[in-house]
């Protein structure tokens, strides 16, 4: 029962914040480039949470941060999942040498951590939205690919795999009818994890200031400029940070409920 | 033990070299030549053409490759573009800081996270043992920089007790100043680090307690301190080492951010700056010795576990 309420406490964080999100697309309490406020001015009536020392609204860029961060979030799992499953079904099919320096060559990628293969990535391509995606996306790949060879690995020797082998099922069938079927629900709850790791993969970008440029208000942005005026405008340098930790305890409170429902056996546990 | 110490050591420099290649080819396989960093905008093509020659992107991948390498085994990074400085002295001079920073938040992180995880396992159905899996759960989600900024405006600018970045120019030979700076850093480390520790010695801790060999040991007449101590550390430590091992790593990388928050001049600072100047002999310098410094890491940890367990000493790689 105390599982239950978790996964539901996760849906509705990771709601919450996908709703500002998709909000913050339609309407912000002002223009993103508005800068008529005063400086660091507190909150108040007229901007709920304060302003920056540009004088933008609080709200407004934490909204635009909501949609940065799940919009990296979501790009870098897709890219994450399309290339990694990709090659972790290639590696888990292939001939002894191939799986062998594949498993080598993933082993070495991950010993890089994501953040370092993101930084390299943002190094030689500009700092930009794309590029914080494909870079956290591209580092997501590499274990995303080891979990995908090491799960099909396990269904391909199964006996009704070989036996659906034997009668001359064509591979692409035997991954659509056997693997991906019995790959899904783990797959599924690691790529939740990582879109969390994701989010705060871009927010460490941002704050180095290898992120989105501006006006691109990520979170991790907001927090580095915050940090030099944390002292007459705390608001800043706390709000982002909250809302950050929200999305993440919200996705990792789902995967946790997911893995729950995707895997009976672990329901008598705890 | 012998044997696989050989083949494992073997392991870890072929895996050195594939990862000096992979290193390589990345940075050459990105758009950009690296010589645009010698150059101003509007060069004209002879200018290009020498500054290619002076940094040698003129010719051929393997030959750079080759020249690379060998600069490596007599462990010299070249010089950076920027400030013209070799890049090894600068990288060991940096070392200084981040290596003292990782090693002080590692062990405090593992001194905080045993004794807790332990507890919250052997209590898991008291407050205190469901309050420390929130708190974990919260720990894991929050970004380090964050956190560290958080610990800044409290202890630096509120209660002013200790220093809010900077690191004393004399180095070590200014300890007391030099230990007070890292004290704020190495606690957001360590935090950061304890809480998803925690999980894991918890989680190797319930299996430890719920296996049939301590329940056997306590019907023969052993008090729980006893069994846990002669059947339990054991069996619990062999996960919880592996572990220990990536987090280290990942500490070590970690560090990257945590050095920027407190304007400490580690090798994470020495990276960000490099690749804000396009400075590329640095990058790869930086990179390559973190790389070496995970692989290594990695290395002991399966050694340790080893020692640890006798039962994993017969195959060389997990699969």
């Amino acid at each position: 029962m105390r599982r239950r309420a978790f996964l539901v406490t996760g849906i509705v964080l990771v709601a919450v914040v996908l709703a500002v999100a998709l909000l913050s697309l339609f309407w912000t309490p002002f223009p993103a480039a508005d800068t008529t406020g005063g400086r660091l001015e507190g909150p108040g009536a007229h901007h709920l949470l304060g302003t920056d020392k540009l004088g933008r609204d609080l709200l407004t860029r934490l909204m635009i941060g909501a949609r940065i961060a799940v919009a990296v979030g979501a790009g870098a799992v897709a890219l994450g999942a399309l290339l990694g499953g990709a090659a972790g079904l290639l590696a888990a099919f292939a001939n002894r040498w191939l799986d062998d320096s594949l498993a080598a060559l993933l082993d070495i990628l991950i010993a890089f951590p994501t953040l370092l293969l993101a930084m390299l990535v943002v190094a030689a391509r500009g700092a930009s939205l794309a590029s914080a995606i494909v870079a956290i996306g591209l580092a997501m790949s590499a274990i995303v690919a080891r979990l995908t060879r090491v799960l099909a690995k396990r269904v391909l020797a199964m006996d009704y795999v070989t036996a659906a082998r034997t009668s001359g099922v064509s591979w692409p069938r035997i991954v659509w009818a056997h693997v991906l079927p019995n790959i899904w629900p783990t797959l599924a709850v690691n790529l939740a994890l990582q879109f969390g790791l994701a989010v705060l993969a871009e927010a460490s970008l941002s704050y180095l200031g290898l992120g989105p440029p501006p006006p691109n208000a990520s979170w991790g942005r907001l927090l580095q400029e915050a940090q030099s005026t944390v002292l007459t405008a705390p608001v800043g340098a706390i709000a982002p940070g909250v809302l950050l930790v929200v999305l993440v305890v919200g996705v990792n409170l789902l995967a946790d409920g997911l893995r729950d429902v995707a895997d009976p056996t672990r329901r008598r546990h705890r | 033990m012998t044997r696989y110490l050989v083949r494992r050591a073997a392991l870890l420099v072929g895996t050195l070299f594939l990862a000096s290649i992979v290193l390589f080819v990345l940075l050459r396989l990105l758009p950009g030549d690296p010589a645009n960093a010698l150059l101003s905008v509007g060069a004209t093509p002879d200018q290009v053409a020498a500054a290619r020659h002076q940094i040698g992107t003129d010719r051929p991948l393997p030959a750079q490759f080759g020249h690379w390498l060998s600069q490596l085994a007599t462990l010299h990074f070249g010089t950076s573009f920027v400030s013209s400085l070799p890049v090894g002295p600068e990288i060991v001079s940096r070392l200084a800081v981040t290596v003292p920073l990782t090693l002080a938040a590692f062990v405090l992180a593992v001194v905080v996270a045993v004794p807790v995880g332990f507890v919250a396992a052997h209590r898991s159905h008291t407050w205190y043992g469901g309050l420390v899996g929130v708190v974990s759960q919260l720990g894991i989600a929050v970004p380090a920089f964050w956190l560290g900024l958080l610990l800044v405006w409290l202890f630096a600018l509120r209660l002013r007790v200790l220093p809010a970045g900077g690191f004393p120019p004399a180095g070590w030979s200014a300890f007391g100043d030099a230990l007070t700076a890292l004290v704020l850093p190495v606690v957001t480390v360590a935090v950061v680090m304890a809480a998803s520790l925690i999980r894991y010695v918890r989680s190797a801790t319930l299996d430890v307690l719920g296996s049939d060999h301590i329940r056997t040991a306590r019907a023969l007449g052993s008090s729980f301190v006893g069994a846990m101590w002669r059947h339990g550390v054991r069996n619990a430590a062999v996960p919880v080492v592996s572990v220990l091992g990536i987090e280290l790593a990942t500490t070590f990388l970690g560090a990257v951010v945590i050095e920027s928050v407190f304007a400490l001049p580690g090798l994470g600072s020495l990276l960000v700056r490099g690749i804000a100047q396009h400075d590329y002999p640095v990058i790869q310098g930086v990179l390559f010795v973190s790389t070496f410094a995970v692989l290594v890491v990695g290395f002991l940890a399966d050694v340790a576990q080893r020692l640890i367990d006798p039962r994993l000493r017969g195959a060389v790689a997990r699969r």
